[in-house]
């Protein structure tokens, strides 16, 4: 008799999702899927709302990387308003995304993945979480606390707010760095390069006895997206994307936000609130692609700072050509983030920096404008259209979890298939299923859409069983 | 002091304290420092009793008086912050609340917003009424300024600082109870109305409902200390 194994909800991720596991008679699998099971409505809510209030609003989608939407957003903005903003806004913003992709990657790696990772994927479940491991390996437990502490802090000290701040709008930034914020900033870093190497070394004692599930978390030849620089190096602010296909050749280069739904489709699936998206020219689903820190590694050709380019040569040797397995994700979220403290570094010690020109205005002179950046997760687009007062006529936002969807449930699939035989699991094999999602680090909130209405069915049936009336919409 | 002028005496709050006749009580209580909260009232405009935050309990009376446009009269026993009081107060802010969409993180005036602070100072902490969540527009035409009509609480400052100061008498309120809405001219576009762009009916809002187009975020704090200036001013010429 056929089976379905649900694991709901799955743990350890941003946001509410199911994976389901559908066995036939014989025990073996023969689907799974994961399941996006909230719905947001924030395409809908913008609309009619003025275009240069979407920033705040729509970072509201999600507490973990609202700097991405509000960069993203406001990038968008800024397409409408047909303006460039100052060069000391543009970096003070580059710093600000790295600084949430330095506290997001923190909390990835070590309060969601650690605990599988630093006490084993069998381990008793009672205590496989983040206060598992500050007890079993305090010094990396304080490591992660530290470097979500230096994240938030950093977007405290730019943006006046942890969450949500409203610093970033159309056309720059509300306010210039002060010198004093400067020099706290500064003092933050050598704590944060000892964490984020305490952690990149720890990870590679252990990376190995990981193989089995190495072989099988989501490991598959795929196309990878990601922004780079002019100098193909790593960039997660501006820049423009890149596709490669699973051998590393360039499939599509300098995708603009502006060119982004020229190139980029999205599907939908009956089973998810989440969208699967494509490379058009391919078509769906052989044009599904992953982003992230996978994906950003796989196609830069530098990280374009000292430390983390070395740490980089390492990782290429991973493998010849892209790295293919999603288990090594958690690496490059390592690199990530020492690139991503590096960086900041460096943005800190451009001459412009405390500049106090940071911000341009302009009204309504497009009707139409998108936006794109790198959220920790991957890449993340707004694409808005405007009435000519500036009314949110429409929007869709494309989020990294979306685009990472295919390749999740295909991940999904793929370890189930490899640990449930004769429909016999364990806790720990669920566990490790519910472990492949956590490689991506999705985040689910964010990334869910309605689509259509939504499908209704009512009868009404009389006492003796007759149909007496019924409407489908 | 002038023979036509009348002293009356009153208490307020147990202070014992003296007013001119045709003093408001409202005037009486913040002259003797003592707090009423308000919403629709403001120095340098008229009263129209509107927003019935500044209700008071007057002695042998059972009737609750709005104390911005009730004077005072001898003997007057007033008192500002009974229990009762504070009640009517809060259910008066929840009604403001549940009426519109007032979404206070997203608001330009997050931080400088007179019914959030009143929320905040009267002890709001719930609103026990369903949220009616109507439909409104934004008229977002104008050149400098926008009216989100969400935000709005209907307390008329828009419209009495343009027809009282400025004199242009742009702003009017068209319909009726809880379907009234602010209108520019005779229900036109506010970009194609007859607005001389002053701003003075932005800097009055004591929401988000009239706001710079310049501003966004939580970074609109409004001055409308200016009014009791310009009208003193006025009155010196």
């Amino acid at each position: 008799m056929s089976q379905t194994i649900t694991i709901d909800p799955v743990t350890r991720l941003e946001g509410h999702g199911k994976i389901t596991i559908q066995l036939n008679g014989q025990g073996e699998v023969e689907d799974a899927h994961f399941h996006v099971t909230q719905v947001r409505g924030f395409e809908r809510f913008a609309q009619g709302r003025p275009f240069y209030e979407m920033p705040s609003l729509m970072a509201r989608i999600c507490g973990i990387c609202p700097v991405s939407h509000l960069i993203a957003s406001a990038k968008a903005c800024e397409a409408i308003m047909s303006v460039r903003i100052p060069h000391t806004a543009a970096q003070l913003r580059r710093m600000l995304n790295l600084a949430q992709m330095v506290q997001s990657h923190a909390l990835s790696f070590f309060y969601l993945a650690s605990p599988d990772l630093l006490l084993g994927m069998e381990s008793d479940p009672a205590t496989r979480h983040i206060f598992g491991v500050v007890g079993a390996k305090p010094e990396l437990g304080r490591a992660g606390i530290a470097l979500r502490r230096f994240g938030q802090h950093l977007i405290e000290l730019l943006g006046n707010k942890r969450i949500h701040p409203g610093w970033v709008v159309p056309g720059g930034v509300t306010e210039p760095l002060s010198p004093a914020k400067r020099d706290e900033i500064l003092s933050m870093i050598p704590e944060a390069y000892a964490n984020v190497q305490l952690a990149l070394a720890a990870y590679k004692q252990i990376a190995d006895s990981f193989q089995p599930e190495i072989e099988v978390f989501a490991n598959f030849p795929s196309l990878f997206m990601g922004l780079i620089n002019e100098d193909e190096s790593v960039e997660f602010t501006d820049g423009a994307l890149r596709l490669i296909d699973a051998r590393g050749n360039i499939l599509d280069d300098g995708i603009t936000a502006s060119k982004f739904t020229e190139v980029i489709g999205e599907a939908v699936e009956p089973y998810s609130y989440t969208k699967f998206a494509y490379y058009k020219p391919l078509g769906y689903p052989e044009g599904c692609y992953r982003v992230g820190p996978l994906a950003r590694l796989n196609i830069a050709k530098s990280m374009g700072t000292p430390l983390a380019d070395k740490e980089l040569v390492e990782f290429k040797q991973l493998a010849d050509g892209p790295v293919q397995g999603s288990f090594h994700y958690h690496h490059a979220r390592l690199i990530d983030m020492l690139y991503g403290i590096e960086k900041i570094e460096q943005i800190l010690s451009d001459p412009l920096i405390l500049d106090t020109h940071v911000r341009a205005t302009a009204g309504v002179n497009r009707l139409e404008g998108a936006g794109q950046a790198e959220a920790p997760r991957g890449t993340l687009m707004h694409n808005y259209k405007v009435d000519e007062n500036g009314l949110i006529t429409w929007a869709n936002l494309v989020i990294a979890t979306g685009q990472n969807n295919n390749a999740m449930n295909k991940g999904v699939l793929q370890a189930a298939r490899h640990y449930i035989k004769e429909g016999k699991f364990s806790e720990g094999i669920l566990n490790r299923i519910e472990a492949v999602v956590r490689t991506f680090d999705p985040c689910l909130s964010c990334s869910t859409h309605a689509f259509g209405q939504m499908p209704l069915d009512i009868t009404l049936i009389s006492a003796d069983g007759e149909v007496v009336d019924r409407v489908v919409r | 002091m002038s023979d036509n002028v009348e002293v009356k005496t009153l208490v307020i709050d147990g202070h014992e304290v003296s007013a001119r006749r045709g003093q408001t009580i409202l005037e009486v209580a913040r002259e003797n420092n003592i707090d009423i909260p308000t919403l629709c009232h403001l120095d340098g405009l008229s009263d129209v009793g509107a927003c019935r935050m500044c209700l008071v309990e007057i002695a042998g009376s059972n009737k609750l008086l709005p104390s911005c446009v009730a004077t005072v009269s001898e003997g007057m026993q007033v008192s500002t912050s009974s229990e009762r009081l504070q009640k009517h107060r809060r259910t008066i802010l929840e009604l403001l609340f549940a009426e519109r969409n007032h979404v206070c993180s997203v608001c330009v005036a997050n931080g400088h917003c007179e019914l959030q602070s009143l929320g905040q100072s009267q002890g709001l902490t719930h609103v026990r009424l369903p949220y009616c969540n109507p439909e409104l527009t934004v008229d977002a035409s104008h050149e400098r300024f926008t009216l989100d009509h969400n935000r709005c609480i209907l307390c008329t400052r828009c419209v009495r600082v343009c027809a009282e100061v400025e004199g242009a008498h742009v702003w009017d309120v068209m319909g009726r109870g809880i379907k009234s809405m602010i209108i520019s001219d005779l229900h036109e576009d506010w970009g194609s109305s007859s607005c001389t762009r002053c701003g003075k009916c932005v800097q009055v809002c004591p929401t988000g409902a009239l706001f710079d187009k310049s501003k966004v975020g939580a970074e609109h704090p409004k001055y409308p200390d200016f009014l009791p200036y310009l009208n003193l001013m006025r009155e010196a010429r």
